[in-house]
């Protein structure tokens, strides 16, 4: 228990540094809470400045256009937690979306998605993401929210090599290793947070059994 | 990109880049925050080993090269993709277009690929009527520019928020605020709406994997996950270097990579991709998988004893973060595609001869990118067999095949040496320094006073200079090299004293010559061995206990180069070996061999700063004896950078002195903030290149050798 706990710590204090918002959830169901409240915090239709409210060139101001409601995506959650999601966001005017994310391409509020891995050392959460709707939901979101179970972090990412090995195996597979949100240097080396993918990142640890 | 023809177009270029305000500002503060943030990643971390484990894994794969680029293929087209080998960058760039041809592309998505870069892609695919849209918030700016990158991981670190605000005005036909938050947020969206349309993705990748036909590509924007998933056919294009054979290897060099470049501890992503994945743009739902994997070279390279190394190279830019030269001149004037150390290397093999031979010369020998290097590449040496190359393909400068002549014959050289001092005396008058120089030579020069050569060099002095050391602790031969035997004797002399005060039996072997590093600088490799064979015969290790040598470079040359210059020659390897083996530098004899402390120097308590020389610090890994020293006879101020170059590297200072000037502003100016009074170095080239300076700055602080110091406090 004890071993698990610091790994835990640790993972929350690395991701931490990298800027993501890291906070304990004792189930799944709370996770969901928390999201929601996330979606109500923030400003109606408009929950992070992702450069719409920018002057743009025409094509890039109409896709701004296509994203004018409030939405949640969570492809590839388990079925009971999916209709509970659906029914948070249906009581709170949302919009939840599972598939079709190609269609969402000019962004979605939040993503919801639950790590398969993590890992202490650097914070890093790991997501086989052979789903296209799953891969989209953790780029296009302005908020890229998930859950980690505890149970499932590893000290190094090299504890994961013969588990990596393994899934690359079963090709064709996309696996992705996400540390903090999107983020670049490129002008002037200052360090902006979102430029292609989320804008922020929020994680939420889950002790399960 | 440096495209100059010839040394002088090539010298008037970095004169523009050095009156590059802007450029010098964010490079400065780059080189001095990147070192604070790699040493934060790196904390507790054996830096070493990574090293080690990044050198070995990588050398194991460079040399399997061909049975791993087998196996890849095998892997991965079992997986799904197609995988086809590129011999030139001719025939990848054309393989990329017949690609898009036959799916019926318009428009192509990058996200950053170097071997892109290296083969100019860009260029082929819209001459072949594609739309082409880097997506990498540097290199979209950039394409914008229409320039090439100026750093292998922070391609638009040239241009400031104002230039790119003007360029994304031009896009969005509106004004836009310079404030960079925003700026990166136009970027997202204006980039967004090309991501929506596209039909093919480009993009390079970190490692291919051939044990499982993986490929793994860092990043921390994001793009290339996009690039990778929205558009319905995708090309990878990978120089064959990448090849490894393991997931281990992959995240091996995983652990180093990201610390090294950005001093993060990971990127935010890592993709590892093993054939097509789900595309719903794709008929049938599968995305059409390329791999194209580039030789361009490649594999003649990793047959090569020497340059194989070289492609250890997991391209995070570092050599380029920490080299003084890159920080005054920028990735345009220092490289061509691939940029800083690795750069000049790479530039000989990929984009040929012409375009480096001018690029091999500008480099300073410091060795601050070997001391970086994450695959642990000796870097410097593989830039001088460059230049050494270069020559022996389109004939010696003359120049430097009459010093190598010079130089192989000692008395000829020292003769000369004599005679410049008879030369000279018009020009010194009366001071150490050549005053009134000829018009031409005075405005390259005119950043330091340059030395006059001594009346009596040290070697006329010895014979009445011997002392005689009862009960001696050690026999030593003292090596002391062109500058302190012509120009700095007094250099020589107080290293005497000091040693004799320790206890050394000190003797002068007059057969000795030029270390020789000179000669192997301007790529002259043979008069380089030939000195190193006179020397080990004037210093003949069997007779004495040290070889001690007040010089840095000398010193380094003697001991790093002197073994290696003569490995192949059966009859003087073990000798060259045990010579080396001998040479100890000054202070760090007389600090840990003759047990020198704070008993033997009375202490003037002057303030004094030292400058760490490049082949002291990183040649010999020498750092604490002379600080200790220091402190022993005066009062030791730490300044900053005191380990970066001072900017002489022997002929580097004449051969481009307006670098040199700007490396040694720097210098001087830390050491006066630092407040002190007198500024200290083990080196007489570093002494002769600060002292200078001092004097044209008319500065108050003056410039000693180590030796100078200890002998004139050595207490009774
Ligand atoms: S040795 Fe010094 S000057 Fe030469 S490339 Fe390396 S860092 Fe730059
Ligand atoms: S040569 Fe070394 S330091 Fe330079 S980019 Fe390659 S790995 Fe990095």
């Amino acid at each position: 228990m004890s071993s698990k706990n610091a790994l835990a710590d640790e993972f929350t204090a690395k991701a931490q540094a990298v800027s993501a918002f890291v906070s304990r959830v004792s189930s799944p169901e709370e996770a969901l809470e928390k999201i929601m409240a996330l979606c109500l915090e923030r400003s109606a239709c408009e929950l992070l400045a992702t450069g719409c409210e920018l002057p743009l060139s025409g094509d890039a101001a109409r896709l701004c256009d296509g994203k004018q409601q409030k939405v949640v995506a969570a492809p590839g959650l388990k079925k009971d937690l999916s209709k509970k999601l659906a029914k948070l966001c249906a009581d709170l005017g949302v919009r939840y979306v599972t598939e079709g994310m190609r269609e969402y391409v000019a962004g979605v509020d939040i993503g919801f998605t639950v790590a398969d891995r993590a890992i202490a050392e650097t914070g890093t959460m790991v997501f086989n993401s052979d789903s296209e709707e799953l891969r989209l939901a953790t780029m296009v979101s302005e908020i890229h929210a998930a859950l980690v179970p505890v149970s499932r972090i590893v000290p190094t990412a090299m504890d994961m090599a013969p588990e990596l090995r393994k899934t690359f195996s079963g090709a064709p597979n996309y696996t992705a290793f996400v540390t903090g949100a999107s983020r670049t240097a490129d002008i002037e080396r200052v360090l902006t947070l979102g430029v292609h993918g989320p804008l922020e990142l929020h994680i939420y640890l889950w002790e399960d059994k | 990109m440096q495209t100059a023809k010839n040394l002088g177009e090539y010298r008037s270029e970095l004169r523009e880049a050095l009156s590059d305000d802007f450029l010098r500002k964010a490079m400065d503060n780059f080189a001095v925050a990147y070192r604070v943030s790699r040493e934060k990643a790196f904390a507790g971390m054996d830096i070493e080993a990574v090293v080690q484990a990044i050198a070995t894994a990588k050398d194991n794969a460079v040399a399997r090269m061909d049975e791993l680029y087998a196996e890849f293929k095998q892997k991965a087209e079992a997986a799904g993709a197609t995988v086809h080998l590129a011999k030139t960058a001719g025939e990848a760039n054309e393989l990329v277009a017949s690609i898009a041809r036959k799916a019926g592309v318009k428009r192509v998505l990058k996200s950053k690929s170097m071997t892109a870069e290296e083969t100019h892609l860009n260029h082929h695919l819209e001459a072949a009527g594609l739309e082409v849209t880097e997506t990498d918030l540097g290199e979209f700016i950039i394409q914008l520019r229409g320039e090439g990158p100026t750093h292998m991981v922070m391609p638009a670190i040239h241009l400031s928020r104002y230039e790119v605000a003007d360029l994304f005005a031009d896009v969005t036909k509106k004004k836009q605020d310079s404030e960079i938050e925003k700026l990166v947020k136009v970027a997202r969206r204006e980039l967004r709406a090309k991501f929506n349309q596209a039909e093919m993705g480009v993009s390079g990748a970190n490692f291919a994997i051939s044990e499982t036909g993986t490929l793994a590509v860092l990043t921390n924007e994001g793009n290339a996950r996009l690039t990778a998933t929205l558009p319905r056919v995708h090309v990878f294009m990978v120089g064959l270097d990448k090849l490894t054979p393991t997931v281990e290897d992959a995240l091996t060099a995983i652990r180093g990579l990201p610390r090294n470049a950005t001093g993060q501890a990971i990127t935010s992503y890592v993709s590892w991709i093993t054939g097509p994945a789900q595309c719903a743009a794709a008929p049938g739902g599968k995305k059409e998988l390329h791999i194209i994997l580039l030789d361009n070279g490649r594999s003649a390279i990793a047959k090569d004893p020497l340059f194989a190394q070289a492609l250890r190279c997991v391209r995070c830019g570092a050599c380029a973060n920490v080299c003084p030269v890159y920080r005054m001149v920028g990735g345009h004037k220092y490289g061509h595609v691939y940029i800083g150390a690795i750069g000049l290397i790479l530039t000989y093999f990929y984009h040929g001869r012409d375009k480096a031979k001018n690029l091999v010369q500008n480099c300073i020998n410091c060795g601050a990118c070997k001391a970086v290097c994450i695959a642990g590449i000796d870097l410097p040496r593989l830039i001088k067999e460059v230049y050494a190359r270069i020559q022996d393909e389109e004939g010696h400068s003359l120049p430097n095949a009459m010093l190598g002549r010079v130089l192989q014959n000692r008395s000829l050289f020292h003769g000369l040496l004599r005679a410049a001092k008879l030369v000279q005396r018009p020009v010194t008058g009366g001071t150490p320094y050549l005053r009134h120089l000829p018009q031409f030579f005075a405005r390259d020069h005119g950043f330091r006073a340059l030395p006059a050569i001594a009346e009596k060099p040290f070697r006329d002095m010895w014979p009445a200079l011997k002392p005689r050391v009862d009960a001696p602790k050690a026999s030593v031969a003292l090596f002391a090299g062109c500058v302190q035997d012509f120009v700095y004797p007094e250099q020589a002399v107080a290293m005497v004293k000091v040693l004799a005060a320790g206890g050394a039996a000190v003797e002068f072997p007059m057969g000795q010559s030029c270390c020789g590093l000179p000669v192997e600088m301007m790529g002259e490799k043979k008069a380089a061995r030939d000195v190193a064979v006179q020397n080990i015969k004037a210093l003949d290790p069997a007779v004495f206990d040290y070889i001690v040598c007040g010089c840095a470079s000398c010193a380094s040359h003697l001991k790093k180069a002197y073994p290696r210059l003569l490995a192949d020659d059966p009859g003087l390897a073990l000798t060259a070996q045990r010579f080396a083996d001998k040479v100890i530098d000054f202070s760090s004899f007389v600090r840990d061999v003759l047990g020198m402390d704070a008993e033997s120097f009375k202490n003037d308590a002057v303030q004094t700063a030292y400058h760490s020389p490049c082949h002291l610090c990183r040649g010999l890994g020498v750092t604490k004896p002379p600080r200790e020293l220091i402190a022993m006879a005066g009062q030791y101020a730490p300044a900053a950078e005191e380990d970066v170059c001072c900017g002489f590297g022997g002929t580097y200072s004449s051969k481009f002195p307006e670098v040199s000037a700007e490396i040694l502003a720097k210098k001087l100016s830390h050491v006066e903030a630092a407040g002190a009074a007198r500024l200290v170095t083990d080196c007489p080239g570093c002494v002769m290149q600060l002292r200078g300076g001092m004097e044209k700055r008319g500065a108050g602080t003056v410039v000693r050798h180590i030796a100078e110091v200890l002998a004139e406090n050595l207490k009774g």
